[in-house]
């Protein structure tokens, strides 16, 4: 096993975040995708005839569907030269004794933090495409709450993942989440009865750990009404020369007088195409908070979205990014008014530096007849020096007169004047830069649970290394 | 609070080679020339302030004072053409603000900036512990402590703390911000920019006890003012005149008295004619 002393933690980026274990994939299956690979799939997993035929189905929207011409340059995406499915192991650890130690050891690695650890009984990590160590409090259990792998929640639970599945983003949505349809594995599934409120966060650890592999989870959350859930997803990648393909879809029902909050902080390697298709459906006085936070990858097209579908239903989307030399984080997100009297919120944060690109692409849609509906939408974008380039892509779709609609954006710069302030008190520049940034991305920062506050905190202080001079 | 003049002379006593390092001036500027761009704004002075001595500097808009401020602490955009600058007798040409900081050099801004989403504490206790350096990081909680002390001197709530730097501050309220940092930071060498204007009545004579407390025989001033009125409550033991880059005439407090009576126009005339 290729097993380093934990000593060379935090040394630096490449360290903490580059490495990857070898050698315990049991299945690979080859590289390329048919329909044979996709029935291999289903096979393996023993799916119901339901999903086989729906991946099928996905398989040939997938093929038929042009490549996205806006957005991030998609050309170099080699769609023969990618792993569909890897599994890592046989069976899940139903307890953290039964995951396996260079696995452990990898999570060590990834630095969770202790304070997580006493939450593993509710965590669900993913390793590869397969979820390998997955455990439901009690608690949780007692209140009925599910929250399995994707592929556990099929077996388990056939019947409301059939209700649900693919409702909320179907298959012919966009080229990404039918290529997702056909080959998914892993991702969560999570389901709260109504009126449950889940106190703790559930998360979720993701990470691609096999050349050229491709990761295609897919996550559905059930909140039935007056329920609280909190998701959280973070992942870290290694880094690998070729590139990789990460394209999920995650799917959200919230009813009436539910809440749900998503929080997602990607730090893929700089080589991972991030094409993943977030939405969901809002109904009356429902609220769904979407914070969702871009440091990695080399190109993120990611728009999470509301649907608010009955009166009362509100959506909320806080988005930051960073992107760093050779990165493009195309993001922002879609707030669809289809009932009067919703209300809706996007926030945008963007941090370039080195020649790195971000765009907020935005989209905020009211149909003729829903008096009543409000949104706001605010995007900032910080430029840390001349060459870094920064869009916005702010489209507005306003078929009804008795709305209100906002729209703020700004785009500055880090002025000499704020850093000389800084420095002459003492703060060194590369401390004063980091200050700067966390400072605008302070209003995103304090919505996050406070490990990830502190994570990403610690991830932008890395990025921020060398951004001096 | 009166100063001997006495104590602004190097004692004759010093004899050693190792004292001279230790007893030299606080802060001495030789032939100083600065420029923006290619333009000269300050066109040679001299000027020593030593520990203990507060020197007020006085001139008319444009006449260089913020320059001088600037250029003192180290911001990148001003260029030193000429001259020096010493601080305990080192040259600070080659230090960026940080290590001037560090040094014991502050300056209060005439323009404090702010810094969204950075609050004054977290500003604060960074800012600290960089003066101090990473060997002296100070507890959290004697800073918080610190912080408690300082702003209830200063009159502000402590709410203020939470505040982000400067942001929305009311422009009194940028003013006391300033010199609570410099209370916070206890430099050797404090350059209060204009720290007066934009304060009511009531706000001057709180800044003005605040400084005044923090004066005391290491403490060097550089105070510069448009107005006799702060000089009524913090009392210089020099007065310096600046027009056009140049200073024009020194003295004690009653060169400030009779600027205010009869203005710069007789210091103008001077200075074109010394050109
Ligand atoms: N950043 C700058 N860019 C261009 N010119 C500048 C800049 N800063 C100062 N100057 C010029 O330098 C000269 C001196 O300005 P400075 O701010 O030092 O004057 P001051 O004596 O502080 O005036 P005031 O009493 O109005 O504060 C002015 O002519 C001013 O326009
Ligand atoms: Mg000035």
């Amino acid at each position: 096993m290729a097993v380093t002393t934990p000593q060379d933690l935090g040394t630096g980026y490449d360290v903490k975040y580059g490495f990857h274990d070898e050698g315990t994939h049991v299945f690979k299956a080859e590289k390329g995708i048919n329909s044979q690979i996709v029935r291999d799939i289903s096979e393996m997993k023993h799916e119901p005839q339901w999903m086989t035929d729906f991946r099928l189905k996905s398989l040939k929207i997938f093929e038929r569907k042009p490549i996205p011409q806006w957005g991030g340059d998609l050309s170099e995406i080699d769609y023969d030269d990618i792993y569909y499915y890897v599994r890592p192991m046989e069976n899940q650890g139903r307890t953290w004794e039964d995951v396996p130690e260079q696995i452990k050891t990898t999570f060590d690695r990834l630095g969770i933090p202790e304070a997580e650890r006493k939450f593993l009984a509710g965590v669900g990590a993913q390793y590869d495409s397969e979820v390998v160590y997955h455990s439901l409090r009690e608690d949780l259990e007692k209140q009925g709450v599910i929250f399995l792998d994707m592929d556990g929640g099929l077996r388990e639970h056939e019947d409301i993942v059939r209700e649900y599945f693919g409702t909320v983003v179907p298959p012919a949505d966009n080229k990404f989440s039918a290529l997702n349809s056909a080959v998914w594995s892993g991702g969560s599934f999570v389901y709260v009865p109504a009126g449950v409120h889940v106190d703790i966060p559930l998360q979720a650890y993701f990470r691609i750990n096999s050349e050229n592999m491709g990761q295609f989870e897919r996550t559905l959350i059930i909140a039935e009404e007056g329920s609280y859930v909190h998701y959280v997803e973070g992942c870290t990648a290694p880094t690998y020369t070729t590139n990789s393909l990460h394209s999920a879809v995650v799917e959200i029902i919230v009813k009436r007088g539910a809440r749900v909050r998503y929080t997602t902080i990607q730090n893929w390697s700089k080589n991972v195409y991030n094409l993943v298709t977030k939405r969901t459906k809002v109904f009356a006085d429902g609220t769904m908070e979407w914070v969702d936070g871009n440091l990695g990858s080399k190109l993120t097209m990611k728009y999470p979205s509301c649907y608010l579908m009955e009166p009362g239903a509100k959506g909320e989307i806080l988005s930051v990014a960073f992107a760093g030399s050779g990165q493009h984080q195309d993001a922002g997100g879609k707030i669809v008014h289809a009932a009067p009297h919703t209300t809706g919120t996007i926030s945008s944060k963007s941090i370039s530096k080195e020649a790195g690109r971000t765009s907020y692409r935005g989209l905020v849609k009211i149909y003729p007849g829903m008096v009543g509906c409000k949104t706001h939408v605010n995007c900032d974008a910080l430029l840390l020096d001349e060459d870094s380039r920064s869009d916005t892509y702010p489209f507005m779709e306003i078929e009804e007169d008795d709305v209100a609609v906002t729209h703020e954006a700004t785009v500055s710069k880090i002025g000499e004047e704020q850093l000389f302030y800084l420095m002459s008190r003492g703060i060194g520049e590369t401390e004063a830069r980091a200050m700067i940034v966390r400072g605008f991305i302070e209003p995103i920062a304090k919505e996050l649970p406070m490990e990830y506050a502190i994570e990403l905190n610690r991830l932008i202080e890395l990025e921020m290394e060398g951004s001096v001079g | 609070m009166s100063r001997d003049s006495i104590d602004s002379f190097p004692s004759q006593a010093i004899s050693h080679e190792e004292c001279v390092g230790a007893m030299s001036n606080l802060l001495e500027i030789r032939d100083l020339h600065v420029n923006i761009e290619d333009r000269e704004i300050v066109k040679g002075i001299d000027l020593v302030v030593n520990r203990g001595e507060v020197h007020a500097v006085m001139g008319p808009n444009g006449s260089g004072k913020s320059t001088l401020a600037s250029t003192l602490m180290g911001h990148p955009f001003y260029t030193v053409t000429r001259g020096q600058v010493l601080f305990d007798g080192k040259d600070v040409a080659d230090l960026s603000a940080d290590e001037r900081a560090k040094l014991g050099m502050f300056l209060a801004f005439q323009y404090p900036h702010s810094v969204p989403g950075v609050t004054v504490a977290n500003f604060l206790r960074t800012a600290v512990n960089s003066v101090l350096g990473p060997e002296n990081k100070m507890p959290p909680a004697q800073f918080r402590a610190l912080l408690r002390e300082k702003l209830a001197l200063l009159k502000m709530d402590d709410s203020m703390a939470g505040r982000y730097i400067n942001e929305g501050f009311s422009g009194g309220e940028k003013k006391r911000a300033e010199i609570l940092q410099m209370a916070m930071l206890q430099p050797k060498l404090a350059v209060m920019d204009e720290t007066d204007s934009g304060l009511d009545i009531d706000a001057l004579r709180v800044v003005a006890d605040g400084v005044n407390s923090l004066l005391g025989p290491d403490l060097g001033v550089l105070l510069i003012t448009h107005y006799q009125r702060l000089l009524n409550y913090i009392k210089p033991d020099f007065v310096h005149v600046m027009v056009d880059g140049r200073i024009v005439a020194s003295g004690g407090p009653e060169l400030a008295q009779e600027l205010e009576r009869d203005g710069y126009a007789g210091f103008i005339e001077k200075a074109l004619v010394a050109v």
